[in-house]
């Protein structure tokens, strides 16, 4: 094995992604970058696996049959997506139990967003629309991503995500259009979930201190400023098609910019769920400790089943 | 026991007849049958896949990154086994 150091491993890294040729599992790369990267995987897988239990809320009580059957194929699919990103963080040298049960203690976060509760059906309909499409705005850039793995999970995540917004616009803009009771409903769901929404995509650029680096990485390729103008400007008309209103009192359309303008975020609201205060963050992780520690026999008797079977086969 | 790990697999997809597997990504499954039936939950609910393989990553033999170049040289320096090396006269055709 030849003797290679540091400095011409760092070149050749900073090469690639000039080159805008992707990292792979095996290929040398900066600490650092490994280590942002298993924290950014695990937490997007986290959000996926936490965000089944909002939405998991209503599939006992969807409306009927074929709502039912949809949102049912929507958190399995947000089970997947947790999936492909566990198996893309274990590429990073990772272990998957070690980052879920960094889930558990409270160490690793996970989106914001699902520590809010869904106290009606209307909430199926503002979370597939809003965090879904707020989630799609998020996660097309990263199909770029220098990673390739992660950015590999990321087109398939992405394929299927625009399922999960039109059928949450299906039911926002059904009730939206139907009775007046159903439409205060849909307005109501848009009042809550609208402001959580826009604070997805991270504090401002000024106090984002890992932008930076991660664009430089190219790991990230939109900062989080643009990305939410970018999810204002599409969502707002769409909310107008369907008769809502945006609770904003501020917002208003700037004809030289192009842009809508918005009120001020409320980011005191945002870290105190960031840091564990939001309506229902016990709850979650609490759901998800009771998840794994209840399936455990399941997972010990399989994994015996295996090994017994193993054996036998092996005499 | 508790705290003993399912085994990590690689899994590939022969997304239709007539085409290879090809690798999606890797899952945990206790055995090769659950391996693969979690490969079709995981990795093929929208039609993907006919047909899936199924490996132990720790199976696996890679070659080093930091070799390549010493690995593939010998395919660099042949360019005249590419049919763009050859001039072929104007009036020849079908070759």
């Amino acid at each position: 094995m030849k003797e290679i150091n540091l400095t011409e491993l760092e070149a050749a890294f900073q090469s690639k992604l000039d080159r805008e040729i992707r990292i792979e599992p095996n290929d040398w790369m900066p600490a650092d970058y490994r280590k942002t990267l298993i924290r950014q995987i695990s937490q997007h897988a986290h959000s996926e696996i936490v965000g089944m239990l909002p939405e998991g809320n209503w599939i006992t009580r969807a409306p009927n049959l074929r709502r039912k059957a949809v949102l049912l194929a929507k958190v399995q699919d947000e089970a997947g997506h947790g999936l492909y990103l566990y198996s893309a963080v274990e590429t990073l040298g990772a272990d998957r139990e070690e980052t879920i049960d960094d889930l558990h203690s409270g160490k690793a976060k996970y989106s914001s967003i699902f520590n809010y509760p869904t106290v009606s059906w209307a909430d199926m309909g503002a979370i597939g629309w809003l965090v879904d499409g707020a989630a799609i705005m998020n996660q097309v850039p990263l199909c770029r991503c220098s990673y390739g793995p992660y950015a590999r999970a990321m087109v398939r995540v992405c394929k299927e995500e625009s399922f999960h917004q039109r059928q949450g616009f299906e039911i926002i803009s059904k009730l939206a259009l139907g009775t007046p009771e159903q439409k205060e409903m849909a307005q109501d769901a848009l009042n809550r979930w609208w402001w959580p929404a826009l604070m997805m995509f991270g504090p401002n650029d000024a106090d984002s201190p890992h932008t930076q680096q991660s664009m430089n990485w190219k790991i990230k390729r939109s900062t989080n400023d643009e990305l939410r103008q970018l999810f204002i400007d599409v969502t707002v008309p769409q909310a107008e098609l369907i008769g809502l209103t945006i609770p904003d009192p501020d917002l208003k359309w700037n004809q030289e910019t192009g842009h809508y303008e918005i009120g001020t975020i409320n980011w005191d609201e945002f870290w105190a769920v960031v840091s564990g205060n939001g309506p229902c963050n016990r709850e979650r992780v609490a759901a998800r400790k009771k998840a794994k520690e209840d399936g455990m026999w399941v997972r010990e008797a399989a994994l015996a089943h295996a090994e017994k079977r193993k054996a036998r086969q092996a005499s | 026991m508790s705290q003993k790990e399912w085994p990590l697999w690689e899994v590939f997809i022969r997304s239709k007849q007539g085409l290879n597997h090809k690798h999606v990504g890797s899952l945990r499954a206790a055995d090769a049958e659950m391996a693969i039936e979690n490969a079709r939950d995981v990795y093929t609910r929208r039609s993907e896949g006919v047909s899936i393989w199924v490996v132990e990553s720790n199976r696996i033999f890679a070659s080093d990154p930091t070799e390549a170049d010493a690995l593939f040289e010998p395919a660099h320096s042949k360019v005249y086994r590419h049919p763009t090396f050859y001039d072929v006269p104007d009036g020849i055709s079908h070759m």
